[in-house]
């Protein structure tokens, strides 16, 4: 894509997708900025799933293409498009509840050298143990060191969300998506993660987040877009969409 | 190659003394004689291989009674067409079956969940009804396949005449029946859990743990999940051919029917009986469904006489009609109900009841003292958050 500048990392061109007859996204143009944090927010039904899942590769678009470094991520599979570097956080936190914390961390960590598939039954012990070192190193930053060995189904909902970013984190990603993180959790809850979110974002981390709570959007954000039937109808920093008009027509649903 | 987790280490040595010794503590079990012996070892290698796909991905398979099937005609044509030696006949086993179950992995795991063991099902009954219509030729349909004077034996015929009698299978000399038989297929079952072993505690492992448990997380962590399925798959098919082979090779010959979905059923409930993704467990399943089906259903009245006879003579006659119902032909009571009981008390199986056993003794040994200062953490973790 030409007309993308240097520091887009993705960018989705002109996507539009339709079910039947419906049109769930029309004409989407998002440029997301390296290591910025780009807010998609918009009422229910807005197609912001949809343009998540477009993204990672589980819906293909109608038409339109999302590029990720000038490289094309529509028509490839969704395991393709995370080795290329693009990690997804889901609204309800998707772990390995049967495994443990470490083993959940390490999986993920393997993932950059097995998930294309090669069998090493031999030879993988000294690289196992450097994976075990890096799953240990996150799991502390994360505050999660304490429950390693922990089935990942038995922690609260915040430990889980914590562990899902620590999957997402240990791979490295080119870019991260955040679909709703603080969605079901406590105001305490929520301040954490959003703690937890600037820290990540102060690593130089490219994040999307799509978020229904405008505390946290305008915590985090550096730009926002605003969705509303499909369509961009705003798109600028936080303070500007706090004040935009259209965005508050938006929302309460009020005739334009 | 040969460093596993110590505790896998003990495990393994344990579990080999245990199956070493089998002629010795089954013989109060009325079961050491080396026929069930050998059965003893070898469906306790299917279990344990079919325990790799079902235990580790939760993929569950109807269909690994065909792979059984595939490998006991391979070893009886290896028998016929080139020599009575079992590492012949097993290699045959292992190729045919692992061809056999790359075909059908491929087609079957395009589906996931009840379409995969509904295609894996319709895979083994077509396998079974081809073996006794169309491909009697190779199968010989009902008669089962079995040795013939005339079978061309090339290799063996090289070296030593042709007898008057039926030659038995031997490695060198050692016949394959009776308890050299025995001991031939506890090694190979031996070989087999340690591969499992293995494959449990590899990355490998892990990955396939990991699809069990959210194979959507597994495709967004950039796994292509696929091939690691077709790969178990086809391992746990060469188990279940191995296991055919087996057969064959204690006893030359190849029915069809050992590919019915009973056999596959069995297995199914083998592994859940004893605990699904255990090692043990389906060991211990197959033994059980085993003993019951050659031991426990052999017991007649005059059996159960002499167990109650301690009792008075109108009580007893009672109670001897009563369990009379649940043993003999009526086995398969006991064993529903034993599943049922199973099922429902202890999902996890008899590995699971042992555990939940072992974990109370541990817990009356130290009075839990670990689990307050734990609560007492996440209280202080909390209010230190809040504040």
């Amino acid at each position: 894509m030409a007309k993308a500048s240097e520091n887009v990392v993705l960018h989705v061109a002109d996507v539009h997708k339709t079910f039947g007859g419906l049109h769930a996204l029309s004409d989407v143009d998002l440029s997301i900025e390296e290591a910025k944090t780009h807010a998609i927010i918009g009422p229910n039904g807005a197609g912001k799933s949809t343009l998540l899942n477009i993204i990672v590769g589980l819906l293909p678009p109608t038409r339109g293409a999302v590029v990720l470094d000038g490289e094309v991520l529509t028509g490839k599979k969704p395991h393709e498009i995370n080795q290329m570097g693009v990690a997804r956080v889901f609204q309800t936190p998707e772990i390995f509840i049967d495994l443990s914390v470490i083993d959940n961390v390490m999986v993920s960590a393997f993932a950059k050298r097995d998930g294309a598939f090669k069998l090493r039954f031999s030879k993988s012990l000294e690289s196992e143990k450097e994976i075990n070192q890096r799953a240990v190193k996150i799991l502390t930053e994360f505050g999660l060191d304490d429950k390693m060995e922990e089935h990942a189904g038995s922690l609260s909902r915040g430990h889980k969300r914590r562990l899902e970013l620590a999957m997402c984190l240990i791979q490295q990603p080119r870019i991260l998506l955040l679909d709703e993180p603080t969605a079901g959790m406590s105001r305490h809850d929520t301040n954490t993660t959003i703690d937890l979110l600037k820290d990540i974002k102060a690593t130089g981390m490219t994040i999307v987040i799509i978020e229904h709570d405008m505390h946290v959007v305008f915590s985090l954000a550096d730009k926002v877009s605003v969705l509303a039937g499909g369509r961009i109808i705003a798109e600028g920093t936080p303070d500007e969409m706090r004040a935009s008009t259209i965005v508050k027509k938006a929302y309460l649903g009020e005739a334009s | 190659m040969f460093n596993i987790p110590k505790k896998d280490a003990i495990t393994f040595v344990l579990f080999a003394i245990v199956v070493l010794t089998m002629p010795i503590w089954l013989t109060p079990f009325g079961a050491s004689y080396p026929a069930l012996l050998q059965k003893f070892a070898i469906y306790a290698l299917l279990a344990v291989g079919y325990n790799l796909l079902f235990g580790l991905t939760g993929y569950l398979s109807f269909g690994h009674a065909a792979f059984l099937g595939v490998g006991s005609y391979a070893a009886v044509w290896s028998f016929k067409l080139l020599s009575m030696n079992p590492v012949l006949a097993l290699s045959f086993a292992i190729l045919f079956s692992g061809i056999f179950a790359l075909a059908i992995g491929y087609i079957s795991l395009r589906r996931s969940g009840i379409y995969f063991s509904i295609l894996t099902l319709a895979f083994a009954q077509m396998s079974y009804k081809l073996a006794y219509s169309v491909l009697s030729p190779i199968t010989h349909g009902e008669t089962g396949l079995q040795l013939t004077l005339q079978d061309p034996r090339a290799i063996d015929l090289m070296f030593i005449e042709r007898g008057s009698s039926l030659p038995t299978s031997n490695l060198f000399g050692i016949s394959m029946s009776g308890y050299s038989g025995f001991y031939f297929t506890a090694i190979i079952l031996l070989i087999g859990f340690f591969i499992a072993q293995k494959i449990t505690s590899s990355p490998f492992g892990m990955m396939l743990k990991g699809i069990k448990s959210n194979e959507n997380r597994m495709n967004y962590t950039g796994f292509n999940t696929k091939p690691y399925m077709l790969t178990v798959f086809v391992i746990s098919g060469i188990y279940a051919g191995v296991a055919g082979g087996l057969l064959s090779i204690t006893d030359p010959l190849a029915g069809a029917e050992r590919m019915q979905w009973t056999a596959s059923g069995e297995l199914v409930l083998m592994t859940i009986l004893g605990g699904v993704g255990t090692l043990i467990g389906p060991v211990i399943g197959a033994w059980l469904i085993k003993y019951f089906e050659n031991i426990f259903s052999a017991w007649n009245e005059s059996v159960l006489h002499g167990f109650f006879a301690f009792l008075p003579d109108g009580f007893e006659d009672i109670v001897v009609t009563i369990s009379s119902k649940f043993v003999g032909e009526g086995w398969h009571l006991t064993l529903g109900l034993m599943f049922v009981l199973v099922v429902v008390f202890l999902p996890g199986g008899i590995m699971e009841g042992a555990r939940r056993i072992g974990t109370m003794f541990k817990n009356n040994k130290d009075k839990k003292p670990k689990q307050t200062s734990d609560s007492e953490k996440q209280s202080s973790d909390s209010e230190k958050g809040e504040g």
